[in-house]
């Protein structure tokens, strides 16, 4: 908000380019993290972080598109807060639907006896090939 | 526009006599319904997170997505080619923010210039989605159809599936609508509507819309392909 003003007279031609610069090393920084994901075990702490961490890399990359490309920045504190305010409720609405689904898989895995079975079965992987014509058909009917 | 929004004085916006919000009304309203589509997106990706936190196993997208057009069959490349469709909305978001910024300078040239450059990434992005739609559908992916294993060589449900192809699918039909918007604002600029009326505030809320299609993209880049 502070640097509205001189931001708005000068600094427009630099700030595209300068964001755009950041955008594209942060989608760099994303990337470069994928590729080493790869190579994580699933479900350990290493790859978790990983995760989170992309999850912000994710956040600052929405504020960088909102505040300066939409130029949500540079509007006056009332309209900021119009927009960001009942965004908010986001907030709660992560929290809240992904601890549930989390306490569903716990809940499912403890007493659900024929989930449990199920979810321990190994399938052999398929010839990607035979299983693609043999479906075909099957779907045009 | 851009003077009267950073009054140097202290100004009382809630004193009456004047907008407090100090934007244009289609600005204005084309906001409100940006947040409606957020809470639209927020929604289904939510969802997407809920049912993938309550299934204990899920497919490992760098094993779902690891082609690119005329690659052959056993290519293992992941993250390469939607790391392009990426680069492409982010530029085209660029050419978006040029547009806006030639149309606050009534540059009218430099204005059809950034649309059609614009109109091309977003028409860029679309063909690449074809492309990827077309690819998974040929392997056997579709609604209710999901050919691929879980990362630990379970049975995957069909929510897999199911959510990429709706996710994608309703960010792809905006993208196509953006494209269609920014064609319809090129056409008004060619035809001079925008300088007769001597503003082209037109073109920021067209181009308002364009960058949330950007943005809802590192949304879903992010929870499909990388996490």
């Amino acid at each position: 908000m502070e640097h509205s003003a001189h931001a708005e007279h000068h600094g427009s031609k630099n700030e595209v380019r300068n964001v755009t610069i950041v955008l594209t090393v942060l989608t760099i920084i994303e990337l470069a993290l994928g590729f080493m994901m790869m190579k994580m075990v699933d479900g350990s702490a290493g790859k978790l972080s990983t995760k989170a961490f992309i999850i912000i890399l994710m956040i600052a990359k929405a504020y960088y598109i909102v505040g300066y490309f939409m130029h949500l920045k540079h509007e006056l504190r009332n309209m900021i807060m119009t927009i960001v305010v009942p965004l908010l409720l986001f907030v709660w609405f992560i929290i809240a639907f992904l601890y549930d689904g989390n306490s569903f898989k716990h809940l499912r895995n403890t007493y659900d006896p024929y989930k449990n079975a199920q979810k321990s079965v190994i399938v052999e992987k398929k010839e990607e090939g035979g299983e693609h014509k043999t479906e075909e058909p099957a779907e045009k009917h | 526009m851009s003077t009267l929004t950073t009054a140097t004085v202290p100004t009382k916006w809630w004193s009456g006599g004047k907008s407090p919000f100090n934007v244009e009304y289609g600005k204005l309203m084309m906001w409100y319904f940006l947040m409606s589509d957020a809470f639209t997106f927020g929604a289904f990706l939510i969802a997407y997170g809920t049912v993938r936190f309550s299934t204990n196993g899920w497919p490992d997208p760098n094993h779902v997505f690891k082609s690119y057009p005329f690659a052959s069959e056993s290519t293992f490349a992941p993250l390469v080619f939607v790391s392009i469709m990426t680069f492409i909305l982010i530029i085209s978001s660029v050419t978006m923010v040029l547009a806006v910024k030639a149309g606050q300078e009534m540059n009218k040239r430099k204005v059809v210039v950034n649309l059609i450059l614009t109109i091309i990434g977003g028409l860029a992005f679309l063909s690449c989605q074809a492309w990827e739609w077309n690819h998974l559908h040929h392997e056997g992916a579709w609604w209710g159809h999901n050919p691929f294993l879980n990362a630990d060589g379970t049975q995957s449900t069909t929510n897999f599936t199911n959510f990429f192809f709706t996710i994608t699918g309703f960010h792809g039909f905006h993208v196509f609508s953006g494209v269609i918007i920014n064609i319809i604002m090129l056409i008004m600029t060619l035809n001079g509507v925008f300088e007769k009326r001597g503003h082209y505030l037109m073109i920021e809320k067209a181009g308002l819309y364009w960058h949330f299609v950007d943005l809802v993209w590192v949304f879903v880049f992010t929870c499909f392909y990388l996490i």
